[in-house]
């Protein structure tokens, strides 16, 4: 099972190849990796996507990396995530409409038409990314990028006075 | 003194801000700017034969005086034999720093002369590490290099300075405030948690303290002799613990595990609480962990969170300094029993009583047959009193070093227990000699090891630093000839060393040493008293020992803790268990 975590870190050089060498050295697997700037200069965040059940070894190994500030693991539903993917597909011309059909219910953006291709921008929920790609796959996808999932925590819902819900 | 000063300068005044006192070290091209202010210095320099002994005699230096010890060698070669130390003090959780220095910044990518990429290299082999760019960090970067190996579970920690960095001009200015938000190690344990463990211990029947080598980092080996009193605790000390609880009181059953006596072995086996203190559950320890203490509660202390329940599920976790931990242990402790003494375990302690009389730990040395090492082992405590450093390489000589020497004492046990370095005993024995010159230190090491490092000898020699060393001379690489006695069919396959090349004697006598040899049990007591009655030099006695002993008691590599081989009589069925998925 994937699980999703954050790490905030110092944001000092090498500090991604020392999360990269500690999940190799401990045989931790990495599912995908998205390593960017906070809204603190001075700290970068880290999402993780790793498989496995050694999520408490994980997470303390890397609380052991010195410039590791804070670990947070989010469970399902609890956490707030994004993927940015372009896929190229096979679109010869009598397919090119239902191709475009499908990739606006989805509001993938066209962002390179060739000559018997198409590819996309998508970005969202991972799933919906899942889906798009399944949607794509009958016509033949030569080739595809991802990024990486991104996450954010949740905030509270409540301030103990109200209710104030935010979208997201 | 002017505050504007080189890179190097600042390095040297760092190290002596920091106390050092004496380095080990090997200089070179890219670190040849750091060694011209050392002249100017207090600091002691020690002039290794080669890196890896510098990296070591740091270690025993820290082992010894619980100090941080200093290393220091040029970029690349020099840089890459101290990964051996390194490694083994990040195991053993060793307070060491390493200095290397480093092609100038310039050139680093450029596959420069003696180049090679230290930090991305000794990263895994570190608590930490740092490649410092600008000579105005030196300051910051020394001083928590220093906080980083002393603190928290202590470790070793590199420093990478390029040559540029060390020549460059700089204003010296006392280090800022440590800023280091992502580590702030605990120290007190929870108090709900000791709380529980005194419950836990209190409802217990067979409770046994596991006790790691954390205990004596930590200095916490009086706390940990008083709570074993107070609350009447049998205690087990791991190879790394030998020395935390005195061998001599009646509550210590020694060590456990692989080549552990049957008593702590079983003990820890059959409880049903263990109360691990800075042990952390090493394969050696459990053998097959889900066969390990099948019916022990466990409560865990360790000032690393990760350690806890790594191997075993802990009921009690307690992070924490192991020393601020015993101490709140006993005072709750204190506090529940207000005044009244511990429950009484009789049943246990009398279990435990006839395990120590069945299967005590025995040898026999036969007056007319081969030196038996645990009979020199035994002699040299009986001479010494047991007041000595003992030092130890890995293998046989170390198992029996660990089996039959009386500890007394917290930090007089130095070996490489998680790395199992071959080599370790002679530089570990020089450095521990610099750093407690007034304490006999006395490396107890096999043929194969010695073979290894034995080179530092020279060193001893030359820089007036007489420690001893006992080889153990099998002619064969011991435990690794044990095993394939035992699982490879007696197919000695690349273990035979000859027991005659080289001599030992003149080869010491060559390093500027006193050699003494040993063929028969009756040339064991006069070549020891013949050697602690030199102190002006190092000494080494070559003991012609038995090439066939082999040690017990034994588990089985991945076996389980039940089965406890207590001779060669007793051998595993060669059908049984065999070692190609267990080391």
């Amino acid at each position: 099972m994937n699980h999703v975590i954050n790490v905030q870190v110092e944001n000092k050089p090498g500090v991604l190849a020392r999360v990269a060498s500690m999940f190799a050295g401990r045989g931790f697997n990495i599912h995908s990796l998205a390593v960017g700037p906070t809204a603190d200069p001075e700290m970068s965040r880290m999402t993780i996507v790793v498989d496995g059940p050694e999520m408490e070894q994980i997470i303390k190994q890397l609380y052991k990396l010195v410039h590791t500030v804070k670990v947070t693991e989010l469970s399902p539903g609890q956490g707030i995530e994004r993927e940015i993917m372009m896929v190229r597909v096979n679109a010869e011309a009598s397919k090119r409409a239902e191709i475009l059909e499908a990739a606006a219910i989805f509001k993938a953006k066209t962002v390179d038409v060739g000559l018997s291709t198409l590819t996309f921008e998508l970005a969202g929920d991972p799933a919906a990314l899942g889906d798009f790609l399944e949607l794509m796959r009958p016509y033949g996808i030569t080739d595809m990028a991802k990024s990486g999932r991104i996450a954010i925590s949740r905030d509270v819902k409540t301030n103990g006075k109200k209710g104030r819900l935010r979208s997201a | 003194m002017s505050n504007t000063m080189t890179g190097a300068q600042a390095l040297i005044h760092a190290l002596e801000s920091q106390g050092v006192d004496i380095v080990f070290g090997v200089p070179g091209g890219a670190i040849l700017p750091a060694y011209d202010p050392l002249l100017d210095s207090p600091i002691r320099h020690v002039l290794a034969r080669h890196e890896q002994g510098a990296g070591h005699m740091a270690s025993g230096y820290a082992h010894a005086t619980g100090r941080v010890g200093v290393m220091v060698a040029t970029s690349g070669p020099g840089a890459t034999n101290l990964i051996t130390p390194l490694q083994d003090c990040y195991m053993d959780s060793i307070p060491v720093v390493a200095i290397t220095g480093q092609v100038a910044t310039h050139s680093i990518g450029n596959d420069a002369f003696q180049e090679a990429h230290t930090w991305g290299i000794s990263m895994p082999a570190t608590k930490h590490n740092y490649l410092v760019t600008d000579a105005a960090d030196i300051p910051e970067v020394i001083n928590e290099a220093f906080h980083l190996a002393s603190t928290g579970r202590p470790g070793p920690v590199l420093v990478d300075l390029p040559k540029d960095v060390l020549a460059a001009t700089m204003t010296w200015h006392e280090p800022k405030a440590i800023k280091l938000p992502g580590y702030r190690p605990s120290v007190k344990g929870h108090p709900l948690q000791v709380k529980a463990a005194i419950d836990l211990i209190l409802e217990s029947e067979r409770p046994v303290l596991y006790t790691g080598g954390g205990v004596i980092r930590a200095g916490a080996a009086d706390e940990l002799r008083a709570f074993a009193e107070l609350a009447d605790l049998p205690v087990v000390t791991t190879l790394m613990a030998r020395g935390a609880m005195p061998d001599s009181h009646p509550l210590c059953l020694g060590m456990s595990g692989m080549h552990g006596s049957y008593t702590a072995t079983t003990a820890i086996q059959r409880s049903d609480l263990l109360v691990a203190i800075a042990a952390r559950f090493d394969d050696r320890v459990t053998g097959e962990v889900k066969s390990f203490a099948p019916k022990a509660k466990v409560i865990h202390v360790d000032v690393d969170p990760a350690e806890i329940s790594k191997v075993r599920k802990a009921d009690v976790p307690i992070v924490g300094d192991a020393k601020a931990i015993l101490g709140q242990l006993i005072d709750v402790m204190e506090k529940k029993l207000g005044g009244h003494r511990s429950p009484e375990r009789t049943e246990w302690h009398e279990q435990i009583a006839e395990w120590q009389r069945d299967y005590p730990l025995a040898f026999e040395q036969d007056p007319n047959g081969p030196i038996q090492q645990q009979y020199v082992i035994s002699e040299l405590h009986r001479l010494t009193g047991g007041n000595a450093i003992v030092v130890a390489g890995v293998g046989q000589h170390q198992m029996w070093a660990a089996q039959f020497w009386g500890f007394e004492r917290p930090n007089t046990w130095i070996n490489s227990g998680g790395l199992g370095t071959m080599g370790y005993a002679v530089p570990a024995a020089v450095g521990a000699k610099a750093g407690m010159p007034d304490d006999i230190v006395f490396a107890i090491d096999g043929d194969g090891c010695f073979q290894m490092t034995m080179q530092e000898l020279i060193t001893a020699s030359v820089e007036g630093i007489p420690a001893k060393i006992a080889v153990m001379n099998n002619g064969s690489l011991g435990m690794v000839k044990q095993w394939q006695k035992l699982f490879y069919h007696e197919r000695f396959s690349a273990t035979d060393l000859t027991r005659h090349t080289p001599d030992y004697v003149k080869l010491a006598e060559a390093m500027g040493c006193v050699g003494i040899r040993a063929e028969r049990p009756a040339d064991v007591v006069p070549a020891l008293e013949k050697a602690l009655a030199i102190n002006d030099k190092p000494v080494v006695i070559d003991f012609v020992c038995d090439p066939d002993a082999m040690v017990f008691p034994m588990v089985v590599a991945g076996g389980t803790n039940d089965n406890v081989i207590m001779s060669a009589s007793d051998l595993p069925d060669p059908a049984g268990p065999q070692p190609e998925d267990v080391i």
